[in-house]
Protein backbone atom coordinates (compact mmCIF):
# COMPACT_ATOMS: atom_id res chain seq x y z
CA UNK A 1 0.00 0.00 0.00
CA UNK A 2 1.64 2.76 -1.12
CA UNK A 3 1.54 6.40 0.80
CA UNK A 4 -1.00 9.26 -0.86
CA UNK A 5 -0.94 12.37 1.54
CA UNK A 6 -4.38 13.97 1.59
CA UNK A 7 -2.73 17.56 1.72
CA UNK A 8 -1.66 17.01 -2.41
CA UNK A 9 -3.30 17.06 -5.73
CA UNK A 10 -2.37 14.58 -8.14
CA UNK A 11 -2.19 13.55 -11.64
CA UNK A 12 -3.04 10.14 -13.82
CA UNK A 13 0.10 10.50 -14.91
CA UNK A 14 1.08 9.84 -11.06
CA UNK A 15 2.96 13.35 -9.88
CA UNK A 16 2.04 14.85 -7.53
CA UNK A 17 1.53 19.08 -6.98
CA UNK A 18 1.46 20.73 -3.64
CA UNK A 19 0.25 24.60 -3.50
CA UNK A 20 3.10 26.83 -1.99
CA UNK A 21 0.81 29.59 -2.65
CA UNK A 22 1.11 32.60 -4.43
CA UNK A 23 0.49 30.76 -7.47
CA UNK A 24 3.59 28.72 -7.11
CA UNK A 25 3.09 24.87 -7.17
CA UNK A 26 6.13 22.19 -6.26
CA UNK A 27 5.66 19.00 -8.18
CA UNK A 28 6.86 15.37 -7.41
CA UNK A 29 6.34 11.76 -8.43
CA UNK A 30 3.81 9.58 -5.91
CA UNK A 31 5.41 7.06 -3.91
CA UNK A 32 3.22 4.36 -6.41
CA UNK A 33 5.39 5.84 -9.47
CA UNK A 34 8.65 5.51 -7.20
CA UNK A 35 7.71 2.15 -6.55
CA UNK A 36 6.71 1.12 -9.76
CA UNK A 37 10.35 2.31 -11.59
CA UNK A 38 12.10 0.60 -8.94
CA UNK A 39 15.95 2.25 -7.98
CA UNK A 40 15.95 4.96 -9.64
CA UNK A 41 19.85 6.44 -11.09
CA UNK A 42 18.64 9.57 -13.20
CA UNK A 43 16.49 12.05 -13.56
CA UNK A 44 16.24 14.89 -15.99
CA UNK A 45 13.92 17.57 -14.82
CA UNK A 46 13.16 20.58 -17.28
CA UNK A 47 14.97 23.95 -17.10
CA UNK A 48 14.09 26.89 -15.74
CA UNK A 49 11.64 28.55 -17.35
CA UNK A 50 10.68 26.05 -19.53
CA UNK A 51 6.29 26.21 -20.39
CA UNK A 52 5.23 22.81 -19.72
CA UNK A 53 1.74 21.48 -20.91
CA UNK A 54 -0.23 19.00 -18.78
CA UNK A 55 0.05 15.64 -19.69
CA UNK A 56 3.20 15.87 -22.15
CA UNK A 57 6.13 14.64 -21.74
CA UNK A 58 8.70 16.92 -20.14
CA UNK A 59 11.91 14.60 -18.82
CA UNK A 60 13.06 11.18 -18.38
CA UNK A 61 13.27 9.27 -15.02
CA UNK A 62 15.80 6.20 -15.44
CA UNK A 63 16.30 3.26 -13.11
CA UNK A 64 18.64 0.93 -13.89
CA UNK A 65 16.65 -1.28 -15.94
CA UNK A 66 14.78 1.12 -17.92
CA UNK A 67 13.99 4.67 -18.64
CA UNK A 68 10.52 6.53 -18.23
CA UNK A 69 9.25 9.45 -19.33
CA UNK A 70 7.82 12.33 -16.97
CA UNK A 71 5.18 13.79 -17.62
CA UNK A 72 3.81 17.41 -16.55
CA UNK A 73 0.67 17.27 -14.48
CA UNK A 74 -0.26 20.77 -14.94
CA UNK A 75 -0.21 23.39 -17.39
CA UNK A 76 2.97 26.36 -16.20
CA UNK A 77 6.02 27.40 -16.38
CA UNK A 78 9.43 25.94 -14.59
CA UNK A 79 10.50 28.25 -11.54
CA UNK A 80 13.01 26.10 -9.35
CA UNK A 81 14.41 22.49 -10.05
CA UNK A 82 15.62 20.22 -7.15
CA UNK A 83 19.29 20.01 -8.13
CA UNK A 84 20.15 17.80 -5.62
CA UNK A 85 18.31 15.20 -7.98
CA UNK A 86 21.64 15.48 -10.00
CA UNK A 87 23.87 14.00 -7.65
CA UNK A 88 21.21 11.92 -5.09
CA UNK A 89 18.44 10.15 -7.95
CA UNK A 90 17.70 7.93 -4.97
CA UNK A 91 15.80 10.55 -2.98
CA UNK A 92 12.86 10.07 -5.56
CA UNK A 93 12.89 6.52 -4.07
CA UNK A 94 13.63 7.23 0.05
CA UNK A 95 11.31 10.59 0.19
CA UNK A 96 9.46 11.08 -2.92
CA UNK A 97 7.21 13.89 -1.23
CA UNK A 98 9.99 15.21 0.37
CA UNK A 99 12.93 15.61 -0.36
CA UNK A 100 12.64 14.01 -3.56
CA UNK A 101 10.43 16.33 -4.97
CA UNK A 102 11.48 17.63 -8.92
CA UNK A 103 10.70 21.00 -9.37
CA UNK A 104 8.07 24.35 -8.59
CA UNK A 105 6.11 25.55 -11.25
CA UNK A 106 4.11 28.91 -11.81
CA UNK A 107 0.75 27.72 -12.62
CA UNK A 108 -3.01 28.81 -12.84
CA UNK A 109 -5.21 28.50 -9.31
CA UNK A 110 -7.99 26.59 -11.65
CA UNK A 111 -5.05 24.08 -13.23
CA UNK A 112 -4.29 22.96 -9.82
CA UNK A 113 -8.07 22.77 -8.67
CA UNK A 114 -8.60 20.11 -11.96
CA UNK A 115 -6.20 17.66 -10.58
CA UNK A 116 -7.59 14.50 -8.57
CA UNK A 117 -7.55 14.85 -4.72
CA UNK A 118 -6.16 11.75 -3.11
CA UNK A 119 -8.88 9.55 -2.69
CA UNK A 120 -9.33 9.91 -6.57
CA UNK A 121 -5.50 9.31 -6.86
CA UNK A 122 -5.93 6.22 -4.72
CA UNK A 123 -8.48 4.60 -7.22
CA UNK A 124 -5.96 4.38 -9.79
CA UNK A 125 -3.24 3.84 -7.46
CA UNK A 126 -4.41 0.75 -6.41
CA UNK A 127 -6.58 -0.31 -9.22
CA UNK B 1 -1.81 -19.36 -16.53
CA UNK B 2 1.53 -18.45 -15.08
CA UNK B 3 3.32 -21.21 -13.19
CA UNK B 4 4.48 -20.95 -9.68
CA UNK B 5 7.69 -22.36 -8.25
CA UNK B 6 8.04 -23.97 -5.23
CA UNK B 7 9.11 -20.55 -3.43
CA UNK B 8 6.36 -18.63 -4.68
CA UNK B 9 4.86 -18.16 -1.28
CA UNK B 10 8.20 -18.02 0.57
CA UNK B 11 8.75 -14.83 -2.03
CA UNK B 12 5.60 -13.18 -1.43
CA UNK B 13 6.06 -13.37 2.57
CA UNK B 14 8.86 -12.25 2.41
CA UNK B 15 8.01 -8.89 0.21
CA UNK B 16 9.00 -9.92 -3.34
CA UNK B 17 7.18 -7.98 -5.92
CA UNK B 18 6.27 -10.48 -8.54
CA UNK B 19 6.34 -10.55 -12.57
CA UNK B 20 5.48 -13.01 -15.10
CA UNK B 21 8.80 -14.29 -16.61
CA UNK B 22 8.61 -16.67 -19.51
CA UNK B 23 5.18 -17.89 -18.35
CA UNK B 24 6.45 -17.87 -14.76
CA UNK B 25 5.43 -16.39 -11.59
CA UNK B 26 9.11 -14.90 -10.59
CA UNK B 27 10.36 -12.13 -8.16
CA UNK B 28 11.76 -9.01 -9.48
CA UNK B 29 12.98 -7.68 -6.45
CA UNK B 30 12.40 -7.23 -2.74
CA UNK B 31 13.27 -3.89 -1.34
CA UNK B 32 15.81 -2.85 -3.89
CA UNK B 33 17.58 -4.12 -6.52
CA UNK B 34 20.86 -1.96 -6.09
CA UNK B 35 20.97 -3.09 -2.38
CA UNK B 36 20.34 -7.01 -3.44
CA UNK B 37 23.35 -6.00 -6.81
CA UNK B 38 25.45 -4.69 -4.18
CA UNK B 39 24.93 -8.07 -1.45
CA UNK B 40 26.10 -10.35 -4.43
CA UNK B 41 28.97 -8.37 -5.27
CA UNK B 42 30.55 -7.96 -1.72
CA UNK B 43 28.85 -11.23 -0.24
CA UNK B 44 26.27 -13.40 -1.43
CA UNK B 45 22.81 -13.57 -2.08
CA UNK B 46 20.49 -16.55 -4.09
CA UNK B 47 18.10 -16.56 -6.16
CA UNK B 48 15.24 -18.38 -6.98
CA UNK B 49 16.09 -20.03 -10.46
CA UNK B 50 13.16 -22.63 -10.86
CA UNK B 51 12.01 -21.10 -13.61
CA UNK B 52 15.06 -23.07 -15.13
CA UNK B 53 14.23 -26.93 -15.88
CA UNK B 54 16.23 -29.61 -15.68
CA UNK B 55 16.16 -32.46 -18.34
CA UNK B 56 17.42 -35.50 -17.63
CA UNK B 57 19.03 -37.68 -20.40
CA UNK B 58 20.29 -40.91 -20.37
CA UNK B 59 21.01 -44.11 -22.76
CA UNK B 60 23.51 -45.70 -24.36
CA UNK B 61 23.10 -43.00 -27.26
CA UNK B 62 22.97 -40.24 -25.17
CA UNK B 63 26.04 -38.62 -25.42
CA UNK B 64 26.00 -39.44 -29.58
CA UNK B 65 22.56 -36.83 -29.06
CA UNK B 66 24.15 -34.39 -27.37
CA UNK B 67 27.53 -34.18 -29.84
CA UNK B 68 25.13 -34.08 -32.47
CA UNK B 69 22.75 -31.52 -31.22
CA UNK B 70 25.18 -29.37 -29.18
CA UNK B 71 27.53 -26.74 -30.91
CA UNK B 72 30.26 -27.65 -27.88
CA UNK B 73 31.66 -31.69 -27.56
CA UNK B 74 30.42 -33.07 -24.37
CA UNK B 75 33.44 -36.12 -25.45
CA UNK B 76 35.40 -33.07 -23.25
CA UNK B 77 33.71 -34.39 -20.30
CA UNK B 78 34.17 -37.98 -21.17
CA UNK B 79 36.87 -38.85 -18.41
CA UNK B 80 34.85 -36.52 -15.83
CA UNK B 81 31.85 -37.47 -14.03
CA UNK B 82 30.60 -34.36 -12.39
CA UNK B 83 32.13 -32.03 -15.05
CA UNK B 84 29.81 -29.53 -16.45
CA UNK B 85 30.28 -27.40 -19.96
CA UNK B 86 27.90 -24.42 -21.56
CA UNK B 87 27.34 -24.73 -24.94
CA UNK B 88 24.76 -23.33 -27.76
CA UNK B 89 21.86 -25.38 -29.12
CA UNK B 90 21.72 -24.40 -32.79
CA UNK B 91 19.59 -24.80 -36.20
CA UNK B 92 21.03 -26.45 -38.89
CA UNK B 93 21.57 -22.45 -39.77
CA UNK B 94 23.50 -21.44 -37.12
CA UNK B 95 20.71 -19.47 -35.53
CA UNK B 96 20.66 -20.39 -31.60
CA UNK B 97 17.97 -22.12 -30.43
CA UNK B 98 19.03 -21.86 -26.77
CA UNK B 99 21.87 -21.84 -24.29
CA UNK B 100 22.30 -24.23 -21.71
CA UNK B 101 24.48 -26.08 -19.06
CA UNK B 102 25.31 -30.02 -19.82
CA UNK B 103 26.08 -31.90 -16.72
CA UNK B 104 28.19 -35.23 -16.66
CA UNK B 105 26.73 -37.60 -14.22
CA UNK B 106 29.07 -40.98 -15.30
CA UNK B 107 27.86 -43.65 -17.51
CA UNK B 108 25.50 -42.83 -20.12
CA UNK B 109 23.42 -40.29 -17.75
CA UNK B 110 23.52 -36.61 -18.41
CA UNK B 111 21.64 -33.40 -17.04
CA UNK B 112 20.89 -29.96 -19.08
CA UNK B 113 19.89 -27.28 -17.87
CA UNK B 114 17.60 -25.26 -20.28
CA UNK B 115 16.12 -21.84 -19.94
CA UNK B 116 12.15 -21.36 -19.05
CA UNK B 117 11.39 -19.75 -22.58
CA UNK B 118 12.76 -22.75 -24.71
CA UNK B 119 12.37 -25.84 -22.05
CA UNK B 120 9.49 -27.29 -23.66
CA UNK B 121 10.38 -26.73 -27.33
CA UNK B 122 14.11 -27.98 -26.86
CA UNK B 123 12.97 -31.43 -24.94
CA UNK B 124 10.81 -31.69 -28.38
CA UNK B 125 13.73 -30.66 -30.21
CA UNK B 126 15.72 -33.63 -28.93
CA UNK B 127 13.48 -35.85 -29.03
CA UNK B 128 12.60 -34.98 -32.81
CA UNK B 129 16.68 -35.70 -33.29
CA UNK B 130 16.46 -38.84 -31.08
CA UNK B 131 13.43 -40.51 -33.00
CA UNK B 132 15.40 -39.59 -36.63
CA UNK B 133 18.27 -41.24 -35.81
CA UNK B 134 16.45 -43.87 -33.55
CA UNK B 135 18.89 -43.56 -30.74
CA UNK B 136 17.69 -45.49 -27.49
CA UNK B 137 18.02 -42.35 -25.40
CA UNK B 138 15.12 -41.50 -22.73
CA UNK B 139 14.60 -37.75 -21.78
CA UNK B 140 13.06 -37.72 -18.55
CA UNK B 141 11.52 -33.58 -17.35
CA UNK B 142 12.08 -33.14 -13.81
CA UNK B 143 9.36 -30.80 -12.64
CA UNK B 144 9.31 -32.57 -9.71
CA UNK B 145 13.12 -30.37 -8.78
CA UNK B 146 13.97 -26.82 -8.35
CA UNK B 147 16.86 -24.34 -8.51
CA UNK B 148 18.51 -21.89 -6.19
CA UNK B 149 21.59 -19.55 -7.25
CA UNK B 150 23.60 -18.56 -4.41
CA UNK B 151 26.56 -16.17 -5.48
CA UNK B 152 29.06 -13.99 -4.53
CA UNK B 153 32.48 -14.03 -2.90
CA UNK B 154 31.26 -15.88 0.22
CA UNK B 155 28.62 -17.85 -1.08
CA UNK B 156 30.19 -21.54 -1.43
CA UNK B 157 31.69 -21.17 1.89
CA UNK B 158 28.82 -20.09 3.77
CA UNK B 159 26.65 -23.12 1.71
CA UNK B 160 29.65 -25.55 2.65
CA UNK B 161 29.16 -24.93 6.34
CA UNK B 162 24.88 -24.33 6.12
CA UNK B 163 24.34 -28.37 4.39
CA UNK B 164 27.40 -29.65 6.17
CA UNK B 165 29.09 -30.32 2.41
CA UNK B 166 32.58 -29.60 3.29
CA UNK B 167 33.87 -30.83 0.09
CA UNK B 168 32.12 -27.72 -1.44
CA UNK B 169 35.12 -25.73 -0.62
CA UNK B 170 37.69 -27.46 -3.40
CA UNK B 171 34.90 -27.69 -5.53
CA UNK B 172 36.11 -26.88 -9.29
CA UNK B 173 34.45 -24.35 -11.52
CA UNK B 174 32.13 -25.79 -13.84
CA UNK B 175 31.80 -29.48 -11.81
CA UNK B 176 29.41 -30.11 -9.46
CA UNK B 177 28.36 -32.72 -6.61
CA UNK B 178 25.58 -34.52 -5.02
CA UNK B 179 24.29 -34.85 -1.79
CA UNK B 180 21.73 -35.52 0.26
CA UNK B 181 19.51 -34.68 -2.45
CA UNK B 182 21.29 -31.88 -3.49
CA UNK B 183 22.82 -31.60 -6.86
CA UNK B 184 25.46 -28.97 -6.79
CA UNK B 185 27.30 -27.28 -9.37
CA UNK B 186 30.06 -24.35 -8.82
CA UNK B 187 28.17 -22.24 -11.56
CA UNK B 188 26.59 -19.51 -12.05
CA UNK B 189 25.45 -16.31 -13.69
CA UNK B 190 26.46 -13.15 -11.95
CA UNK B 191 30.47 -13.02 -12.70
CA UNK B 192 30.72 -14.04 -9.07
CA UNK B 193 32.12 -16.87 -7.66
CA UNK B 194 28.92 -19.70 -6.26
CA UNK B 195 26.69 -22.24 -6.40
CA UNK B 196 23.83 -23.84 -8.45
CA UNK B 197 21.76 -26.26 -5.98
CA UNK B 198 18.89 -28.28 -7.91
CA UNK B 199 17.00 -29.86 -5.16
CA UNK B 200 13.34 -31.52 -4.73
CA UNK B 201 10.74 -28.20 -4.39
CA UNK B 202 9.79 -29.85 -1.26
CA UNK B 203 13.36 -28.73 0.55
CA UNK B 204 13.40 -25.67 -1.09
CA UNK B 205 11.60 -23.36 1.34
CA UNK B 206 13.75 -24.67 4.43
CA UNK B 207 16.50 -23.77 1.50
CA UNK B 208 15.67 -20.13 1.52
CA UNK B 209 15.17 -19.61 5.23
CA UNK B 210 18.01 -21.61 6.03
CA UNK B 211 19.94 -19.34 3.54
CA UNK B 212 18.37 -16.13 5.03
CA UNK B 213 19.20 -16.91 8.96
CA UNK B 214 22.96 -17.35 7.38
CA UNK B 215 22.92 -13.84 6.06
CA UNK B 216 22.38 -14.59 2.81
CA UNK B 217 19.54 -12.46 1.25
CA UNK B 218 16.98 -13.28 -1.64
CA UNK B 219 17.91 -11.57 -4.76
CA UNK B 220 15.64 -11.10 -7.78
CA UNK B 221 15.52 -10.90 -11.74
CA UNK B 222 16.41 -7.29 -11.43
CA UNK B 223 19.53 -7.54 -9.86
CA UNK B 224 20.05 -11.23 -12.07
CA UNK B 225 19.44 -8.78 -15.17
CA UNK B 226 22.52 -6.12 -13.69
CA UNK B 227 24.98 -8.70 -12.28
CA UNK B 228 24.67 -10.99 -15.26
CA UNK B 229 25.50 -7.63 -18.12
CA UNK B 230 28.38 -6.56 -15.79
CA UNK B 231 29.89 -10.22 -16.24
CA UNK B 232 29.26 -9.55 -19.85
CA UNK B 233 26.66 -12.40 -20.26
CA UNK B 234 24.13 -13.04 -23.27
CA UNK B 235 20.46 -13.57 -22.29
CA UNK B 236 18.66 -15.48 -24.49
CA UNK B 237 15.63 -13.84 -26.07
CA UNK B 238 17.71 -10.22 -25.70
CA UNK B 239 21.19 -10.55 -27.27
CA UNK B 240 20.59 -14.02 -29.04
CA UNK B 241 18.04 -15.92 -30.52
CA UNK B 242 17.28 -17.78 -33.66
CA UNK B 243 18.44 -15.17 -36.42
CA UNK B 244 22.27 -14.90 -35.17
CA UNK B 245 24.93 -17.25 -34.55
CA UNK B 246 27.22 -17.60 -31.40
CA UNK B 247 30.20 -15.87 -33.36
CA UNK B 248 27.82 -12.74 -33.70
CA UNK B 249 27.01 -13.46 -30.09
CA UNK B 250 30.16 -13.39 -28.56
CA UNK B 251 30.07 -17.09 -28.07
CA UNK B 252 32.33 -18.39 -30.40
CA UNK B 253 34.22 -19.98 -27.49
CA UNK B 254 30.74 -22.65 -26.95
CA UNK B 255 31.84 -23.68 -30.96
CA UNK B 256 33.79 -26.82 -30.69
CA UNK B 257 35.01 -27.75 -34.09
CA UNK B 258 38.35 -29.81 -33.69
CA UNK B 259 37.24 -32.91 -34.31
CA UNK B 260 36.37 -32.71 -38.13
CA UNK B 261 34.24 -36.26 -38.05
CA UNK B 262 31.40 -34.83 -35.33
CA UNK B 263 29.09 -33.43 -38.00
CA UNK B 264 27.10 -31.39 -35.29
CA UNK B 265 23.66 -29.39 -36.20
CA UNK B 266 24.54 -25.82 -37.53
CA UNK B 267 28.29 -26.94 -38.42
CA UNK B 268 28.36 -26.61 -42.07
CA UNK B 269 26.89 -23.19 -41.67
CA UNK B 270 28.93 -21.75 -38.90
CA UNK B 271 32.48 -22.96 -41.22
CA UNK B 272 30.67 -21.26 -44.45
CA UNK B 273 30.15 -17.82 -41.82
CA UNK B 274 34.22 -18.16 -40.94
CA UNK B 275 34.83 -18.48 -44.52
CA UNK B 276 33.06 -15.51 -45.44
CA UNK B 277 35.09 -13.67 -42.47
CA UNK B 278 33.79 -10.11 -41.06
CA UNK B 279 30.23 -10.30 -39.99
CA UNK B 280 27.80 -9.19 -36.74
CA UNK B 281 29.52 -9.14 -33.59
CA UNK B 282 28.38 -8.79 -30.08
CA UNK B 283 30.51 -5.82 -28.53
CA UNK B 284 30.71 -4.54 -24.95
CA UNK B 285 30.04 -0.56 -24.69
CA UNK B 286 30.80 1.83 -22.10
CA UNK B 287 29.31 5.60 -21.84
CA UNK B 288 30.66 8.01 -18.87
CA UNK B 289 27.44 10.02 -19.35
CA UNK B 290 24.06 8.46 -20.32
CA UNK B 291 22.46 5.26 -20.30
CA UNK B 292 22.18 2.69 -22.97
CA UNK B 293 18.90 1.38 -23.64
CA UNK B 294 17.53 -1.76 -25.51
CA UNK B 295 17.04 -0.98 -29.26
CA UNK B 296 19.21 2.28 -29.46
CA UNK B 297 21.47 2.65 -32.49
CA UNK B 298 25.12 3.66 -32.22
CA UNK B 299 26.72 5.36 -35.09
CA UNK B 300 30.51 5.29 -36.20
CA UNK B 301 32.50 8.52 -36.96
CA UNK B 302 30.68 9.61 -40.26
CA UNK B 303 27.62 9.15 -38.22
CA UNK B 304 26.22 5.97 -39.78
CA UNK B 305 24.36 3.89 -38.00
CA UNK B 306 26.31 0.88 -37.18
CA UNK B 307 25.02 -0.92 -33.89
CA UNK B 308 21.90 -1.86 -31.82
CA UNK B 309 22.15 -2.29 -28.23
CA UNK B 310 20.19 -5.89 -27.21
CA UNK B 311 20.86 -4.82 -23.75
CA UNK B 312 21.72 -1.85 -21.44
CA UNK B 313 21.80 -0.96 -17.99
CA UNK B 314 23.00 1.77 -15.47
CA UNK B 315 25.94 -0.83 -14.03
CA UNK B 316 25.40 -0.28 -10.34
CA UNK B 317 28.55 -1.39 -9.79
CA UNK B 318 30.61 0.62 -12.59
CA UNK B 319 28.39 3.81 -11.63
CA UNK B 320 28.01 4.31 -15.65
CA UNK B 321 26.19 3.26 -18.65
CA UNK B 322 26.74 -0.19 -20.29
CA UNK B 323 25.83 -2.50 -22.59
CA UNK B 324 26.09 -5.15 -25.17
CA UNK B 325 25.87 -4.27 -28.64
CA UNK B 326 25.49 -5.78 -31.53
CA UNK B 327 27.93 -4.37 -34.14
CA UNK B 328 27.47 -4.81 -38.47
CA UNK B 329 30.92 -5.20 -38.34
CA UNK B 330 33.95 -6.32 -36.16
CA UNK B 331 35.16 -3.17 -34.43
CA UNK B 332 38.07 -3.26 -31.84
CA UNK B 333 37.80 -2.74 -27.97
CA UNK B 334 39.23 0.97 -27.55
CA UNK B 335 37.13 2.18 -30.50
CA UNK B 336 34.37 5.48 -30.03
CA UNK B 337 31.03 5.13 -31.14
CA UNK B 338 28.39 7.80 -30.39
CA UNK B 339 25.25 6.08 -29.21
CA UNK B 340 22.12 8.39 -29.79
CA UNK B 341 20.16 9.02 -26.98
CA UNK B 342 16.84 10.89 -27.40
CA UNK B 343 18.29 12.80 -30.60
CA UNK B 344 21.52 13.41 -28.53
CA UNK B 345 24.76 11.71 -29.41
CA UNK B 346 26.75 10.53 -26.91
CA UNK B 347 30.13 9.20 -26.68
CA UNK B 348 30.51 5.49 -26.05
CA UNK B 349 33.88 3.34 -25.66
CA UNK B 350 33.62 -0.21 -27.01
CA UNK B 351 34.94 -2.69 -24.62
CA UNK B 352 35.37 -6.40 -24.27
CA UNK B 353 33.19 -7.76 -22.26
CA UNK B 354 33.13 -8.42 -18.85
CA UNK B 355 32.64 -5.30 -17.54
CA UNK B 356 33.65 -6.06 -14.16
CA UNK B 357 35.89 -8.78 -12.76
CA UNK B 358 36.65 -10.12 -9.34
CA UNK B 359 35.95 -6.49 -8.03
CA UNK B 360 36.80 -3.91 -10.40
CA UNK B 361 36.05 -2.51 -13.68
CA UNK B 362 37.98 -4.28 -16.38
CA UNK B 363 38.22 -1.11 -18.64
CA UNK B 364 39.24 2.86 -18.05
CA UNK B 365 37.80 5.73 -20.33
CA UNK B 366 39.53 7.30 -22.87
CA UNK B 367 39.96 11.14 -22.91
CA UNK B 368 37.09 11.61 -25.15
CA UNK B 369 34.09 9.84 -23.58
Amino acid sequence: MSKIPESLRYSSTHEWVEDLGDGRYRVGITDHAQALLGDLVYAEVPEIEKNLQAGTVCGVLESVKAAADLYAPIDGKVLERNEALNDSPQLLNEDPYGQGWMMVVAAESSAYAGLMDAAAYANIAEA
Amino acid sequence: MTKQTALYDWHLAHGARMVDFAGWQMPLQYASQLAEHKAVRELAGFFDVSHMRPLDIEGKDARSLLRHALANDVAKLDAHPGKALYSTLLQVDGGIIDDLIVYYRGGDTYRIVLNASGAEADTAHFQKLIDQHAWQVTLSKRPDLGIVAVQGPKARARVADLLQIPALESLKSFTALEQDGFFIGRTGYTGEDGVEIIAANTLLPELAERLLTAGIAPAGLAARDSLRLEAGLDLYGQDMDTSVSPYASNLGWTVDLRDSDRAFMGRSALEAELTRGDGPRLVGIALSAGIPRHGYVLEDAAGTPCAVVTSGIFSPSLQCGIALARVNTPVAAGSILQLVIRGARKPAMVVKPPFWRQGAATFTFAEEC
